[in-house]
């Protein structure tokens, strides 16, 4: 007779097993030059994501009927010594927290998956996109089930190297590239700020394990063993680690130019999951924001702050994309406002609505004026489209700053060109003359040759 | 000292110098490179048995059987330790892979006799520890750069300027070190000396002009067998590590930090890929050293899962972009080349290892930078966040430059840019053990967590449990060896 632990390692391991089997066979089969059909890839991820859904709803079912709340799964130690007290542990838990928000990834992962089978039919990155949507599966999984704050950060970079690469999907055209290239560099400022709270807390609690930190209660009730002074400077790194990911004020500029992957990957991504992903860490340590109450203050002006640009932005965007992107910016700037009033229920309720909403939106987004015509047809009439009166009150200049303001997605684009990546550029420009006139004052000769070289040698008939 | 079952350490040695032999002597055109190859395997293979036996035999450090070589080697300076069992095989297997990745046609360009000879010089260095035998073939491995640099026609003015300080430092340092009563006090300017020469050959800020006119003036592939072994960091282990007390390291490691970040910077605004190349190499070697100055046992164990993970993932890495410069000429990343449709699996492994450099998770990188973290921000709780500052740069520059180079640009051409069967072997080869390095990081971890505690043991026997130098100097066994072993060889 199996025991009830047992039927729950066995299937949360088997949640946990099969997006990274799904990532393994099209991984290898990438690396190995042996490109599987379209057919197969597609079965293959229809498998991988219901062998995560259902034991996950069979777990979810037993743990309602048993009454259990926390269910830890633990695969053992990845990479341990035991005499520095490091420990890289495999632990996983199913929460009231983790199982709504697998059970979401895994849904709408299947709904994306099984658009995108007919979407992309016959295009040639078919396979690519399914390697990085793998990619991202796996990282969702990993970020949801995660117990350790180091099994969410794989996660976390696994997802966000597959937005990265997916947003670049249509990598002969320079623009996704450019956006590409963009989402990955503020991520990666982010994922620091993540590691760094990471390291920070292991320094302070000696441990990584959410179990450890809260020291008491499964999610919500934990309460954060540690001094109001550290969770401050660990909540804030934190808190930088989720505006990155979320694309909250002051990195929303990234959320727009996203919108340039497929639109099954910007629904997934920008719509529904990568971009709720700040939110989810946010309620996963919110017995760390609770510890201090300049912390809580500090997530209250941020969601505030991010929910009022998203909304002047969203309004005043001429392409559907982009403005279903900012007005996800605004759900997620209030779902933050709700972590921070400390309504973590409600926050996770509404992350669940507004991500099945969004999906929805942005799925349809490509027939949208076929469905204005579907729908004007059924109605007889022309839809009515009413200007919006919200900001009538405002004196005029203000209301053409507000418009410039949207127009310009917030000048946040600009104010970091301008005050962070320009003068960094420049700095490191510097650097470089310097090293080059010492070089070739050494070398009594210009030394810099490979600035001379053809930009483009790998032209038509120009290759060795 | 205990003895290997076999003289692999001589003969591992004696291979490639035999192999450089017959290419000078019996090489064709035709034949040349599969004569390499075949001799680059067996070193490999050499070098794998070596450290099988060493690892069955579980001790810290093992001389070779039999001393069958003596009267070329002496085998008191020839020893396979915790430090260096899987340094050797590293190197070993990228001098392997570049040669395997050179195009026929590139050949005559890059000297496989000269290749040949570095690996033996290589070989004999990570297998030598501290003495005049290291000193000498620390110096000697420094020539066939220059020889190369001379045959191009290039200006050496640079190279030869720092590898000549490089000389000096190491002689001067290590002849006032054998000269002198040992010390606390007398081994501190040796100790600077030699310190110095160790940066100057890790490249450090300001002192790192020599690596990039190297690989903007020679052939990419010396350039890679020259700097991804870290010969550098190896010396820092086997002249400065013994002697230096801690204070001294961990502030030279805050050098290092600096030229992590300085070198990820400027790898981000590089407009030619041998130049990028360079200085990633630099803040991930930086990063190395950073880890063993730190002399703690987990910061020591990061910095030297780190070392085999940048040797083999920046090696991929490097031996990518030189395929790619094979087929198409220097690669500007100031325009996007769009070569993905060419090459879809120098792509994929591009990205591979380039992700392993930057320490991605379930790749070999990901535990030594997580190790190394933990043990830079033990020592330095402010400062040592900078490493992943520096890594975060890094990670930017190389999704910058796989999209600039595969991406970004409709590139028509037809002439076919497949990977070759070598050039797919190496990449697989090096794939594989970086993917399984990152699945299964256990035993490595373990074996380089073993390493660095035991360096680090040595090191209190030798200046006292605080690493202070404070205590006497009657236990300074293996470095007073040396000196003796020294005293009588000359």
């Amino acid at each position: 007779m199996i025991s009830l632990d047992h039927t729950f390692q066995i299937l949360g391991t088997a949640v946990i097993v099969s997006p990274m089997v799904l990532l393994a066979i099209l991984g290898v089969s990438g690396l190995f030059n042996r490109p599987l059909s379209e057919a197969m890839i597609s079965r293959l991820t229809q498998a991988s994501v219901l062998l995560s859904l259902l034991p996950a709803i069979v777990i979810l079912v037993l743990m309602l009927a048993t009454g259990i709340r926390y269910v830890p799964i633990e695969l053992g130690n990845w990479v341990s010594i035991p005499e520095q007290d490091f420990h890289f542990n495999l632990k996983f838990a199913f929460d009231r927290l983790s199982i709504p928000f697998l059970i979401l990834s895994c849904v709408l992962c299947g709904v994306v998956a099984e658009f995108t089978r007919r979407y992309l039919h016959r295009e040639e990155g078919y396979a690519r996109f399914f390697l990085f949507y793998a990619i991202f599966f796996c990282g969702m999984v990993l970020s949801s089930l995660a117990s350790t704050i180091e099994t969410l950060f794989v996660g976390w970079e696994m997802v966000g190297l597959s937005s990265a690469l997916l947003v670049a999907y249509f990598h002969e055209r320079v623009n996704p590239v450019r956006n590409g290239q963009r989402v990955w560099s503020i991520y990666r400022l982010s994922d620091a700020a993540f590691l760094t709270a990471a390291i920070t807390m292991h320094h302070m609690t000696g441990e990584g394990d959410f179990g450890g930190l809260m020291s008491s209660g499964v999610w919500p009730e934990g309460v954060a063993a540690i001094e109001p002074r550290q969770a401050l400077l660990v909540g804030s790194l934190l808190l930088i680690a989720a505006a990155g990911k979320s694309g909250l004020f002051p990195f929303s500029g990234w959320l727009p130019r996203a919108m340039e992957g497929p639109t099954p990957s910007s629904a997934i991504f920008y719509g529904a999951l990568s971009v709720h992903l700040g939110a989810y860490l946010l309620l996963r340590l919110s017995p760390i924001l609770a510890a201090s109450f300049t912390l809580q203050i500090m997530v209250l002006v941020l969601g505030i702050v991010s929910a009022g640009c998203g909304a002047v932005m969203s309004r005043v965007q001429s392409d559907i994309k982009v403005s279903l992107a900012y007005a996800s910016l605004t759900q997620v700037g209030i779902i933050v406002v709700e972590i921070g009033l400390g309504l973590y229920y409600l926050a996770l309720i509404h992350i669940i609505g507004h991500a099945c909403l969004r999906t929805m939106q942005l799925l349809r987004a490509p027939t949208l004026l076929r469905d204005y015509q579907d729908l004007e047809n059924q109605i007889g009439t022309r839809l009515q489209h009413e200007e919006w009166a919200g900001a009538r009150f405002l004196p005029g200049p203000v209301q053409r700053w507000c418009y410039r303001f949207g127009f310009d997605r917030g000048f946040m684009d600009i104010a970091l060109d301008k005050f962070v990546v320009g003068p960094f550029v420049g700095l490191m420009r510097w650097f470089d003359r310097q090293e080059q006139r010492v070089t070739d004052w050494i070398s009594r000769e210009p030394s810099r040759e490979s600035e001379d070289i053809d930009l483009h040698p790998e032209e038509m008939g120009r290759a060795a | 000292m205990p003895e290997l079952h076999f003289p692999w350490i001589e003969i591992s040695i004696l291979v490639p110098l035999i192999g450089a032999l017959w290419v000078h002597m019996f090489g064709h055109r035709e034949t040349i490179m599969t004569h390499a190859i075949v001799f680059c395997v067996a070193t490999l293979l050499l070098t794998v048995g070596e450290l099988l036996d060493f690892l069955f035999m579980n001790t810290f450090e093992a001389h070779d059987h039999g001393r069958l070589l003596s009267w070329i080697f002496n085998p008191r300076f020839f020893v396979i330790d915790e430090l260096s069992a899987f340094l050797i095989p590293l190197t070993a297997l990228i001098f392997l892979v570049v040669v395997m990745s050179t195009l026929r046609t590139k050949a005559p360009r890059f000297s496989l006799k000269l290749a040949l000879l570095s690996e033996t010089m290589m070989l004999a260095t990570f297998s030598c520890r501290a003495s005049w035998a290291l000193i000498w073939l620390l110096i000697a491995a420094t020539i066939p750069p220059y020889i190369e640099l001379r045959q191009r026609k290039r200006c050496t003015r640079i190279y030869v300027l720092h590898m000549s300080v490089f000389g000096l430092l190491l002689i001067a340092g290590y002849a006032w070190f054998s000269m002198v009563e040992i010390t606390p006090t007398t081994t501190l300017i040796p100790g600077a000396l030699l310190t110095a020469a160790a940066l100057l050959r890790a490249g450090i800020f300001p002192l790192h002009l020599w690596m990039t006119d190297l690989f903007e003036k020679g052939t990419f592939g010396t350039a890679i067998l020259f700097t991804t072994p870290l010969v550098g960091a190896y010396a820092v282990m086997r002249l400065v590590l013994p002697i230096a007390p801690s204070w001294a390291l961990q502030s030279i490691a805050v050098l290092s930090l600096i030229t992590a970040v300085y070198a990820g910077s400027m790898a981000l605004i590089q407009r030619e890929a041998r130049r990028m190349f360079c200085f990633l190499l630099l803040s991930q070697s930086s990063l190395v050293l950073v880890g063993l100055e730190l002399v703690t046992p987990i910061g020591l164990a990061g910095a030297l899962c780190m070392w085999l993970s940048v040797g083999l993932s920046l090696t991929g890495f490097g031996i990518t972009l030189r395929c790619i410069e094979a087929r198409i000429s220097r690669v500007s990343l100031a325009d996007y080349h769009g070569m993905y449709r060419q090459m879809p699996m120098m792509a994929g492994f591009f990205l591979l290892t380039g992700l392993a450099a930057i320490g991605f998770p379930a790749t070999v990188g990901f535990v030594g930078m997580e190790l190394l973290i933990e043990g830079a921000v033990d020592v330095y709780p402010l400062v040592g966040t900078l490493v992943v500052l520096a890594a975060a740069l890094c990670g930017i520059t190389v999704l910058m430059t796989y999209f600039r180079i595969f991406t970004g640009h409709a590139n028509r051409t037809l002439v076919p840019m497949n990977a070759r069967p070598t050039e797919r072997f190496a990449v697989l080869m090096l794939s594989l053990l970086i993917v399984g390095g990152g699945l299964v990081p256990q035993p490595g971890v373990s074996s380089r967590y073993h390493a660095a505690k035991e360096l680090t043991n040595l090191r209190q026997r030798l200046l006292g449990p605080d690493g202070s130098a404070e205590t006497e100097h009657e236990e300074v066994l293996d470095v007073v060896e040396i000196v003796e072993v020294t005293a009588d060889t000359h």
